[in-house]
């Protein structure tokens, strides 16, 4: 990676507490283009909070958010796309009584001439993007409820990369998939770093991130335990990170990280 | 049949893209009126009984159209058989005591300010219990409980609960009447428009399909509902125009307009209702409004998912005031339909709309858990609600018995759109 171009992504100091609890205490993370970053903790860490001041759905207590070194203002999941943030959450957040072009444009709807919806392009875009990620899907016509795991995965994938998304976060992308839906899923991830977006890829489970993550950052009771280049750690150290909350020697720890052998 | 011809006709009539559902409330409401029909020796299928069945349709479906939007976005409005009874009122004081100091009665503007009146103040009490919801979070069902009680107070408290009349006589054309009714040539004109309408949707679809490569829809099914449509519209018209005014009427206009009763008799039609025009006109604003705007695709997301409506950078807080709003607005139409038709505004106006309009709406197959409605059926529920309370007057019951088959048929109706929903897992939108 060159140094002199600025992270795409850099979170400075973040905190935020829920009724006096320290969700998120004094985290500090960034993200390069192409790159695939492994966010890892158990349920509870903090992970999904702290990405979630990066998506605009929560406002943090302290703490920057620069992208490309400039600083930006995220105060809502509308901030959040104009930089180019986009977020797979974890429940997928779909409207299921509406169709899969309804959802991948809500709220940012197409509309013909007199300001009224352009279903008719909005399916036709649907299409493109759908023949790219899932190329067997054909319920275009039908509410989202009536579709499976993976083809929810696939609507909301394509909701967030057909506005030419330059960061993506996936929360447990893969937890409600069957093998082969998990290899569609891994494939795309390749793609898209291909293609120079940066990717946070959240999970409680390593064996989901450790092949796809070019770096791994593990977080504990809301803090960072540290980050590391994937090919630099063994699984087993990184599960240490995650369940004792040890620092590897090829880890950069954070703030307050334990060092191997001292705890 | 045997299974694979019922798969067959099954494909024959998705290639027609119609709406089962629809389709399932139209073969209900045939089968009632057929029935009703018999039971009350040929009293109910007469021009005269379906021009009044329509007529007094009218005020409820208008509402039943806001309250899909409502219901579809998890809320619910207790406060309109209030709204109404209160922007009646005010309506009414307006026009029968207020504006006639100024401009005298009979002023052809007074029926515009008394309407334009009544639709400010519904909007402004939709824009109050939207903002209560959305930005105080008190639940819509509170919000609107307090309102059935607070807006029927005022309604009393506009005149100490004396009753207004009479209406002025512009206004009262919108209630309906021998005032109300447009006649048979303007009648016409409608059918050609709406003719005209059908045509026009059913080709703009098809070029817009056939702009991206979208798959066509055959052409006997485009024809076959096209057709259907038209035949309905004029069936409607035919009707319309068989119901004729009293011979008086008819005479005393003949004398006005110079023309020779003829030995005879002269047969002057009524033609469509001015209150059934306009329920149809929010009918079809409200649909547009429910499926071509973002307002209406929101209302829908936010019925399916408000957290992934929120999540995509939708204000949902504005979504909500907007359908309480609009559904003040549909109020305040009703009640002008009400008070015109009643040419009175009392105290007890729209006392238990609330119930009937719900009713409605639910028989329209809106979902209570929200995201799933239509307009159109709404309206249908509106018109099978009214078809079985005036039926059952034809044939003579009680008015206890009355709300118990309403009653049963409101949960029958229920749990048969519960049945056919776990079927065929088919949702549908706007």
């Amino acid at each position: 990676m060159s140094d002199s171009r600025p992270p795409l992504v850099e979170m400075r100091g973040m905190r935020i507490s829920f009724g006096g609890v320290r969700a998120v205490d004094d985290v500090s993370l960034d993200l390069l283009g192409g790159e695939v970053v492994g966010l890892l903790g158990h349920n509870g860490a903090g992970k999904s909070t702290l990405i979630k001041m990066l998506s605009g759905a929560y406002r943090p207590d302290a703490g920057e958010i620069r992208i490309d070194g400039r600083p930006a203002a995220i105060n809502s999941p509308r901030d959040a796309r104009r930089y180019g943030i986009e977020t797979i959450y974890q429940t997928l957040a779909l409207a299921e009584n509406l169709d899969a072009a309804a959802n991948l444009f809500l709220g940012r709807e197409l509309r013909s001439g007199w300001g009224t919806l352009d279903d008719v392009a909005m399916e036709a875009e649907t299409r493109k993007v759908m023949a790219r990620l899932n190329p067997h899907f054909a319920k275009f016509k039908e509410p989202v409820r009536a579709l499976s795991g993976g083809q929810r995965q696939a609507v909301a994938i394509a909701r967030a990369i057909h506005f030419n998304a330059r960061v993506l976060i996936m929360d447990e992308p893969t937890a409600a998939l069957g093998p082969q839906e998990t290899q569609q899923v891994a494939d795309l991830i390749v793609q898209l770093k291909k293609e120079g977006i940066g990717i946070f890829l959240i999970s409680h489970d390593i064996h989901d991130v450790f092949d796809l993550s070019d770096r791994v950052a593990v977080m504990k009771n809301g803090r960072l335990v540290g980050t590391a280049r994937t090919r630099a750690v063994t699984k087993d150290e990184v599960l240490g990170m995650i369940i004792v909350g040890t620092c590897p020697a090829a880890a950069i720890p954070g703030p307050d990280a334990l060092a191997v052998g001292s705890a | 049949m045997s299974a694979p011809r019922r798969r067959a006709f099954a494909d024959l009539f998705r290639a027609t893209e119609i709406d089962a559902r629809l389709v399932g409330m139209l073969g209900a409401l045939v089968l009632i009126w057929i029935g009703v029909d018999l039971l009350s020796g040929g009293a109910f299928l007469t021009p005269r009984n379906l021009w009044n069945l329509s007529v007094q349709t009218a005020s409820v479906a208008v509402m039943a159209a806001g309250m899909v939007l409502v219901i579809v976005a998890r809320h619910i409005d207790l406060s309109v058989g209030s709204v109404l009874g209160f922007v009646g009122m005010i309506m009414g004081v307006t026009q029968a005591e207020f504006l006639p100091k100024y401009l005298g009665f009979e002023h052809p503007l007074i029926w515009v300010i008394a309407l334009a009146v009544g639709i400010a103040v519904g909007a402004a009490i939709g824009l109050l219990h939207g903002a209560i919801v959305a930005y105080l979070g008190v639940p819509a069902f509170i919000v609107t409980l307090g309102g059935l009680l607070v807006w029927r107070g005022c309604a009393w408290w506009v005149t100490s609960g004396r009753t207004v009349a009479p209406m002025d006589d512009a206004f009262r054309r919108m209630g309906g009447g021998i005032e109300g009714a447009i006649g048979a040539g303007w009648t016409w004109v409608v059918a050609l428009l709406a003719l005209a309408a059908i045509a026009f949707s059913t080709l703009h679809a098809r070029r817009r399909r056939r702009q991206v490569g979208f798959a066509l829809r055959p052409v006997w099914a485009e024809v076959a509902v096209a057709g259907l449509a038209g035949l309905a519209v004029l069936a409607i018209v035919l009707v319309a125009n068989s119901y004729d005014l009293p011979p008086r009427v008819a005479e005393r206009i003949a004398a006005e307009r110079g023309l020779v009763v003829p030995p005879q008799g002269l047969s002057i039609a009524h033609g469509l209702a001015l209150p059934v025009l306009i329920a149809v006109g929010v009918g079809i604003v409200v649909t547009f409004l429910a499926r071509r705007t973002r307002f209406g695709r929101y209302v829908f997301a936010l019925g399916g998912n408000p957290e992934a409506t929120e999540l995509s950078g939708v204000d949902t807080k504005r979504v909500t005031v907007l359908v309480f709003v609009l559904m003040g607005v549909l109020c305040a139409i009703a009640a002008a339909i009400s008070t015109a038709r009643l040419n009175a505004a009392t105290n007890a106006q729209g006392m238990l709309d609330e119930l009937y309009v719900i009713a409605a709406a639910v028989i329209g197959g809106t979902s209570l858990g929200g995201g799933l409605g239509t307009v159109a059926g709404a309206m249908l529920g509106a018109l099978v609600m009214q078809s079985l309370q005036s039926g059952m007057v034809l044939m003579g019951l009680d008015t206890p018995l009355q709300n118990i088959v309403v009653g049963l048929v409101l949960v029958v109706a229920v749990w048969l759109d519960r049945l056919y929903r776990s079927r065929t897992l088919k949702g549908s939108a706007g």
